[in-house]
């Protein structure tokens, strides 16, 4: 078979795709066990703080699961502040952007992930135990579905973003 | 095309592929990638890589920035730590830079990172991180005893500007906007622990002007840096990596020394062509000393004229430079500066002689010496910034830059 050397490039690009996708398939061919928990299968890339004296701060990382079934993330603690909730970017009446409470908590599907990043989804982290400096690592505790707890540690960074205003009244 | 080639343009698509954007991107990244591709020559366009993914390990035994092949831009940056700054916090600023250094170097976002698509080309970024005394004492360290300014030299002309510091980041990559970038995220994330004293940029060549190995030029027009160490041979292992005298926290690190040369390039334009050789030794058209042929010829330093003289005159810089000492050799590591002109000038323009060494005071101080006490170059040349560092070794991943001074 005779074809121009660009198409034949193009075929072999495409395969070493499939190929490597299909490598991701059969590793993940060790199904969890009906007694896996959900944080067995959830992970946590890039996690940070937005460093802060007092008060409120934010924590951001991308949630990933590993399993065939939807995580949820139902509620979130950690020694850093006096109360942690899930929040979420909607626009308002007035058409702002505002962060509230999320209703059915953070849902990672199934084999993907769930961003949380300044300015959309994040922890929320209220009444702040000691001043989070840049540099200084937390540890955070997420609460799952079924129960299963997920832990992870996150250091604070400067940052001078993530200034979004608040829903002044919860739902 | 054999079945074994196509394979093998396979992985290297699909290695390209992963550096830019990871596989989650999918087929449609591999479309995109097929257009780039349908409107190259063929294979052998497929082949090579852009010099933007180029990356240098961050991890290891060593840090990066000594012994790679220099990169064409340089920022070389000094902090003072900001007073009440104690140990703790110390701890916590090296291990931010590291990170960032860690995950910037390989083409990675830094965390909070607020422009991440600046990072996706790495270009060989490296970030190395050097000591002053100040932040050795702060962290309870014992100081090798060469980390302190230079002795005074009579042709010194240093403006406290461009002297010392606690905290040396010399970022250097083959992209200016990377360098920039990594700058940016490196002092954003140091601004609540220290101020920055100084900012020195430098350049060289731009990847693939010239062929690789080419020795630099500077701004005279010189081949400059001609005789160097060569990394792994037995001189970079012990006069580069050498432990020297120094304490067990520095092994594996070295000595580090900037000077900040003004070049009189006004004054070197009055000078012909011989006069310029002369004063260094070296010719001007490929850097041959004045008694060989090619770049990398021995001087002959008994060699004389027809009427007496030596060919390599006793006051050139060449002569001057070398010493009988085989201990007395430094890596160079330079970088040409082009600054704004000041009022009523048409240029600020010199040399970042920058040089590691295990002991700065064994190996630099004696050739400085000797250069202080004549060297004909010195008629347009001038020592106006100064500053000595200790370069800590490597970390682990998971550790951090420091971390053996803790």
């Amino acid at each position: 078979m005779t074809l121009p050397a660009t198409p034949r490039i193009l075929v072999v690009a495409v395969a070493a795709l499939l190929a490597l996708s299909g490598c991701a398939t059969t590793t993940d061919t060790a199904a969890p066990e009906a007694t896996t928990t959900a944080a067995a299968s959830l992970t946590i890339a890039d996690p940070w703080v937005k460093s802060a004296e007092t008060g409120m701060s934010a924590t951001f990382g991308t949630l990933e699961n590993a399993s065939d079934t939807d995580i949820t993330v139902v509620s979130a603690e950690s020694s850093a502040a006096t109360m942690i909730e899930l929040h979420e970017t909607v626009e308002d009446d007035s058409g702002a952007m505002v962060m509230q409470q999320i209703e059915g908590g953070f849902i990672v599907p199934a084999n993907g992930s769930y961003e949380l990043a300044p300015g959309a989804n994040h922890l929320m982290l209220m009444g702040l135990t000691a001043p989070l400096v840049a540099g200084v690592d937390s540890t955070f505790t997420l609460t799952l579905s079924d129960g299963s707890t997920f832990e992870f540690t996150a250091p604070a960074k400067d940052y001078s973003g993530a200034n979004e205003s608040y829903e002044e009244t919860e739902k | 095309m054999s079945g074994d080639q196509q394979a093998s343009a396979g992985r290297r698509l699909s290695r390209r592929h992963l550096l830019l954007g990871g596989a989650s991107a999918g087929i449609g990244a591999v479309g995109a990638l097929g257009i780039d591709l349908a409107t190259k020559a063929g294979p052998t366009a497929v082949a090579e890589p852009l010099n933007g993914t180029q990356t240098v390990p961050f991890y290891g035994v060593h840090q990066a920035g000594i012994d790679t092949v220099p990169q064409s831009n340089a920022s070389l940056i000094a902090l003072d730590l900001v007073p009440g700054t104690d140990a703790a916090a110390l701890r916590r600023l090296l291990k931010i830079l590291t990170s960032d250094a860690a995950r910037l170097s390989q083409g990675e976002a830094a965390l909070a990172d607020s422009e991440p698509e600046l990072a996706v080309a790495p270009a060989r970024l490296t970030v190395t991180f050097g000591f002053g005394p100040g932040l050795v004492a702060l962290a309870g360290g014992a100081a090798p005893s060469w980390l302190r300014p230079l002795p005074a030299f009579g042709i010194d002309r240093l403006d406290p500007a461009w002297a010392d510091g606690d905290l040396l980041l010399q970022i250097a990559a083959d992209d200016a906007l990377t360098v920039a970038h990594a700058t940016r995220m490196l002092l954003k994330d140091s601004r609540s622990f220290s101020t920055v004293r100084w900012v020195q940029t430098g350049f060289r060549r731009a990847p693939g002007s010239v062929k690789p190995g080419t020795t630099m030029r500077n701004l005279f027009g010189q081949v400059d840096g001609t005789v160097n160490f060569v990394p792994g041979t037995p001189d970079f292992e012990r006069l580069v990596w050498g432990h020297a005298g120094n304490p067990a926290w520095l092994h594996g690190g070295t000595g580090f020394v900037l000077r900040r040369v003004a070049m009189q390039l006004d004054k070197w334009d009055k000078l012909d062509r011989a006069g310029r050789e002369a004063s260094v030794g070296r010719t001007l058209s490929n850097g041959a000393p004045l008694t060989g042929v090619n770049e990398t010829d021995e001087p002959d330093f008994d060699a004389k004229t027809a009427i007496g003289f030596p060919v390599i005159p006793e006051f050139s810089h060449l002569r001057r430079a070398r010493s009988e000492n085989p201990d007395e050799r430094i890596l160079r590591r330079g970088y040409n500066y082009d600054d704004l002109p000041t009022a009523g000038s048409v240029s600020n323009s010199g040399l970042l002689f920058v040089t590691f060494q295990a002991d700065v005071d064994a190996q630099f101080v004696p050739i400085q010496r000797r250069l202080d006490a004549l060297d004909l170059l010195n008629e347009w040349t001038t020592p106006i910034g100064s500053a000595v560092f200790a370069i800590p070794p490597g970390c682990a991943a998971g550790g951090y830059i420091g971390d053996t001074l803790f």
